[in-house]
C-alpha cells in the first residue's frame, strides 16, 4: 500500500520529492492538535533513505512533536488528535493493521536527556532484544557488542558491562541510549536534540556517530543548533509555527535559502 | 524620596534581632523534640529493663523491733509530714497478706544485706523473700549452704524430671513454711551474686519475659503470646493490604483518566488515612464480624450455633480491619513512588517497542519498588501499634489457645489472639496489683517501640539495598 504524495501541494514551500525507491518516510498533509490546539498544520515532506534529515526551527515550532508523531509516541496522550498520513516505507503507520510496538522497534527514538534504565549497561542494551525474542546468550552477547561498537561506546565500557548505566557520563549515557536503540535493528533513528544536554566534546562524538550511522539507517535529527544541522545533515526542513517553511538539501537551505523567513532565522535575525 | 528609603531601612533595622534569632529558634525546637524523645526512650529503658535486674534484698529492722525483708522500690515524701517513706516489695502474700509495704524512713532502725536472703518465684502466691532452711527429699535432708546448692541443681533440671521435694523456708521475722518444689519456678540469692552473675540473671529475666506466657492475671510472667499474636496479625494484614494497595495505586496513577473523578478519589483516599481508627473497628465489628462472620456461621457452622465460630472477633477479622485501616497509607506511598518516575523512562521503554504492560512490569514497578516497600512498612508500623479497633474485632485479654498450633488446619483464623498494645492497656488498668504491673507496662511499651523500630530499620535497609542495586552495582 503506497501513500500517494501530493505533488500539487498548494503550500508556498517547495517540497523536495523523492522517488519511492529513495523515500523512507513520507509525511502527507499531516496535522496534529493537542487538546484542540493545533501544533502541526498540513505538513507534507518526505525523508530520504540513508540520509540525515534535520528539522530546525524556533522553540514551539512543532519539530519535536513531528518527530514523536513518527513513532506514535503521542498514542500515550489521549488529548492528541491528528489527520493526514505518515508512511514508513509506503505503509501508513496509523493503519489499524500496523502493530505499534513493531513500528516503534523499526523507528527508534533518542531523547533530549539521556534516559538509560536503572540497570546494568548490558541489560540496557539487552532490554529491547528481550522484548522481541528469546535469543541464546551467545547470540545476544554478539548483538550487544555490535550495537555498542556501532555507537562508539564499546571500548569505553567493555570492562564494566555489568555496572550500572547511571555511572556513565552524560555523553556516554547518550551513546548507550543510541546503542540500546540500534540493538533492535531499526530502519529509522529519530534523534530529538540528542546533544543539547552534552558538553562540546561529547557533542562532537555524537555528531560523528550520526554521520557514521547513515550507512546503516535513515536518521532524522531535531536540533536547535544551526551549525550542528549544517555539519551533519544532508537535508534540512525549517518549521515555523507548526508549518513547513522550507525544505531542501542542507547546502542550499543554509547558503541560498529561497525564502526571507528562512534566511532571517538561519542568520539569527528575529522573525 | 530620601525620607521614604530611610524609613524603610529603619523599619528593617528594627527587625534585625529576628534575623540573628530565627536559626536559634529552629535549633531550639529541634533540641526540645530530641530531648523529649530521649526522655521517653530513657524512661522506658530504665524502668522497663531495670525491672529484670536482680536488686539486692534488704533486711530491715524497725524501731518497734519488727523485722522484715524486701527489695527497695522507691521513696516518696510523706503526705503532710516531714520526711520520706519508702516502698518495699516484700512478697510472701500467703503469710503477710500483702506483697508491698510502705515504711517511714524515720521508723527504720537498721538495714542490712545478709547474703543468705533468697527470692523464690513461685506459683501460686507470687514471690517469696526469706531464707532457705533445708530441703527434704524422701528421707534425705540438706541444710544451709548445701540446701541452696542442691536447690540450684534441682532447678536446672527440666520441670518433669525434678524429684518430689519439700523446701523448708523461714521469713525474716522467723515464720516458717513448707513449699513443694513443684511450686517453685526460679530462685535467686541476689546479695551473694557478683555483678557478672547478676548480668547473667538479668539476661535470663529478659529472655523469660520475651519467651513465656503471662501469669497471675497479666501481672507476672512474659508476653510471648502477645508478641506472637501481634506479629502474626501484622503479617496477615500485610499480605492482604499489599496487593490491593499497589494495584489501586497503579490504576490511579497509570491507567485512570486524570480527570476530576480521579482527583476526587485521590482526595478521598488521603482523607481515609485520617479517619480515627476506632471507626474502622466499628465497621469491622458490624460488617466483618456480625455481617460476614455471622453468615459464615449460618452456612458452615450451624451445628455449633448459637456459640459463634466466625461470628465473633478473631484473627481474620482483626487483620482485615487493620488492612482496611492501612490501605490508604500503601496507596498514597505507592502512588507517590510511581509519580516520581521520570516520563523519560516510560517513553524510553515504549520507544523501544515495549507494550504498556512490559513498560510497567520491567521499568516502572522495579523503580517504584522502594516506595511500595516504604508504604507497606509504614502500614506495618501503624498496624503494630493500633489498639482501639482491635478491642472490637478480636483481641483478647488472655487467649486460651495460640492461633497457630499442631492441629489441622494449623492456622486458626477464627481464634482470638493477644496483642502487645492491648496487653499493655490491660496490664496497666485492669490488673489487681498495680505496683507489680508498673514495670511490666514499661517493659511492654519498650518492646512495642523496639518492634516498630526494627520494622522501620528493616525497611530502610531494604530500600537502601534496592537503591544500591540499581544505582551502583547491578
Amino acid at each position: 500500500m503506497l501513500a500517494p504524495l501530493h505533488s500539487t501541494n498548494t503550500s508556498q514551500a517547495p517540497v523536495t520529492h523523492f522517488a519511492d525507491d529513495r523515500c523512507c518516510l513520507s509525511i502527507d498533509r499531516f496535522s496534529l492538535a493537542y487538546a484542540g490546539k493545533t501544533a502541526l498544520r498540513d505538513l507534507t515532506l518526505s525523508v530520504p533513505r540513508h540520509r540525515v534529515t534535520a528539522f530546525i526551527g524556533p522553540s514551539g515550532c512543532g519539530k519535536s512533536t513531528l518527530l514523536r508523531a513518527i513513532n506514535r509516541l503521542h498514542d500515550l496522550n489521549e488529548s492528541v488528535a491528528h489527520s493526514g498520513h505518515i508512511a514508513l516505507e509506503g505503509h501508513d503507520i496509523h493503519d489499524p493493521q500496523m502493530n505499534v510496538t513493531e513500528l516503534r522497534r523499526r523507528v527508534g527514538m533518542v531523547f533530549q536527556t539521556p534516559n538509560p534504565f536503572p540497570m546494568s549497561i548490558y541489560e540496557n542494551v539487552a532490554f529491547g532484544l528481550r522484548l522481541q525474542q528469546r535469543l541464546p546468550k551467545r547470540k545476544r552477547d554478539d548483538i550487544i557488542e555490535w550495537a555498542l561498537t556501532s555507537a562508539a561506546l564499546w571500548d569505553e565500557v567493555k570492562d564494566r558491562l555489568h555496572r550500572s548505566a547511571w555511572q556513565l557520563s552524560g555523553g556516554q549515557q547518550q551513546r548507550l541510549v543510541i546503542a540500546r536503540t540500534l540493538a533492535v535493528q531499526p530502519d529509522v533513528l529519530l534523534l530529538d536534540e540528542p546533544a543539547s544536554a552534552l558538553d562540546p566534546i561529547s557533542t562532537l562524538k555524537i555528531e560523528e556517530l550520526i554521520r557514521n550511522l547513515k550507512s546503516q539507517l535513515t536518521l532524522v535529527l531535531v536540533t536547535h543548533n544551526m551549525q550542528q544541522a549544517a555539519r551533519v545533515s544532508d537535508y534540512t526542513a525549517f518549521l515555523h509555527q507548526g508549518e513547513l517553511v522550507e525544505y531542501g538539501p542542507t547546502d542550499q537551505v543554509f547558503t541560498n535559502p529561497r525564502l526571507q523567513r528562512t534566511e532571517n532565522y538561519i542568520t539569527g535575525r528575529v522573525t | 524620596m530620601n525620607d521614604r528609603s530611610a524609613s524603610a531601612s529603619s523599619r528593617r533595622l528594627h527587625f534585625d534581632w529576628l534575623n540573628s534569632l530565627w536559626p536559634w529558634l529552629c535549633a531550639a525546637s529541634v533540641a526540645l523534640s530530641l530531648l523529649m524523645l530521649g526522655a521517653l526512650l530513657t524512661l522506658l529503658v530504665v524502668r522497663g529493663l531495670g525491672h529484670f535486674w536482680p536488686a539486692n534484698l534488704e533486711q530491715v529492722t524497725l524501731n518497734s523491733g519488727e523485722t522484715f525483708a524486701g527489695q527497695t522500690v522507691r521513696e516518696v515524701a510523706l503526705p503532710q509530714q516531714e520526711g520520706d517513706e519508702r516502698l518495699y516489695f516484700t512478697g510472701n502474700q500467703d503469710i503477710d497478706g500483702a506483697r508491698w509495704r510502705w515504711v517511714a524512713i524515720e521508723e527504720i532502725a537498721e538495714r542490712s544485706h545478709p547474703v543468705d536472703l533468697i527470692r523464690l518465684e513461685r506459683t501460686p502466691w507470687g514471690d517469696f523473700i526469706g531464707r532457705l532452711a533445708a530441703i527434704e527429699q524422701a528421707d534425705q535432708r540438706w541444710e544451709g549452704e548445701a540446701a541452696w546448692r542442691h536447690l540450684t541443681t534441682l532447678l536446672a533440671l527440666p520441670i518433669n524430671q525434678r524429684p518430689d521435694s519439700q523446701l523448708l523456708l523461714s521469713t525474716a521475722n522467723g515464720q516458717t513454711l513448707r513449699l513443694p518444689l513443684t511450686n517453685v519456678l526460679s530462685a535467686q540469692a541476689p546479695n551473694a551474686m557478683a555483678w557478672w552473675q547478676k548480668t547473667h540473671a538479668w539476661g535470663e529475666g529478659v529472655w523469660r519475659f520475651l519467651s513465656e506466657g503471662p501469669r497471675a492475671a497479666n501481672t507476672g510472667g512474659g508476653v510471648w503470646p502477645a508478641i506472637f499474636g501481634t506479629v502474626l496479625m501484622v503479617i496477615l494484614m500485610s499480605v492482604m493490604v499489599t496487593p490491593f494497595g499497589v494495584l489501586a495505586a497503579i490504576y490511579l496513577n497509570e491507567i485512570a483518566h486524570q480527570g476530576r473523578l480521579t482527583r476526587f478519589v485521590r482526595i478521598g483516599v488521603r482523607n481515609l488515612a485520617g479517619v480515627p481508627s476506632i471507626v474502622y473497628g466499628v465497621f469491622g465489628l458490624g460488617v466483618f464480624v456480625y455481617g460476614i462472620g455471622g453468615s459464615i456461621d449460618e452456612w458452615f457452622f450451624s451445628d455449633t450455633l448459637p456459640s459463634p465460630t466466625f461470628g465473633t472477633g478473631g484473627l481474620l477479622w482483626a487483620s482485615l480491619t487493620l488492612a482496611l485501616l492501612t490501605l490508604p497509607v500503601v496507596i498514597v506511598a505507592t502512588e507517590e513512588g510511581l509519580a516520581r518516575i521520570p516520563e523519560a523512562q516510560r517513553e524510553g521503554a515504549v520507544a523501544l517497542g515495549a507494550t504498556r504492560l512490559e513498560m510497567l512490569t520491567r521499568i516502572v514497578l522495579p523503580m517504584a519498588a522502594p516506595a511500595m516497600l516504604t508504604g507497606v512498612i509504614l502500614a506495618i508500623a501503624r498496624a503494630a501499634g493500633e489498639v482501639a479497633p482491635l478491642m472490637l474485632v478480636g483481641v483478647a485479654k488472655l487467649a486460651p489457645q495460640m492461633p497457630v498450633d499442631g492441629e489441622f488446619p494449623y492456622l486458626h483464623l477464627e481464634r482470638k489472639f493477644m496483642h502487645l498494645g492491648y496487653h499493655l492497656f490491660d496490664t496497666a488498668f485492669h490488673g489487681e496489683d498495680v505496683q507489680a504491673a508498673i514495670p511490666l507496662v514499661y517493659a511492654t511499651a519498650l518492646l512495642l517501640v523496639l518492634i516498630v523500630l526494627v520494622l522501620n530499620l528493616t525497611a530502610i535497609f531494604l530500600r537502601h539495598y534496592l537503591r544500591r542495586q540499581r544505582g551502583s552495582e547491578c
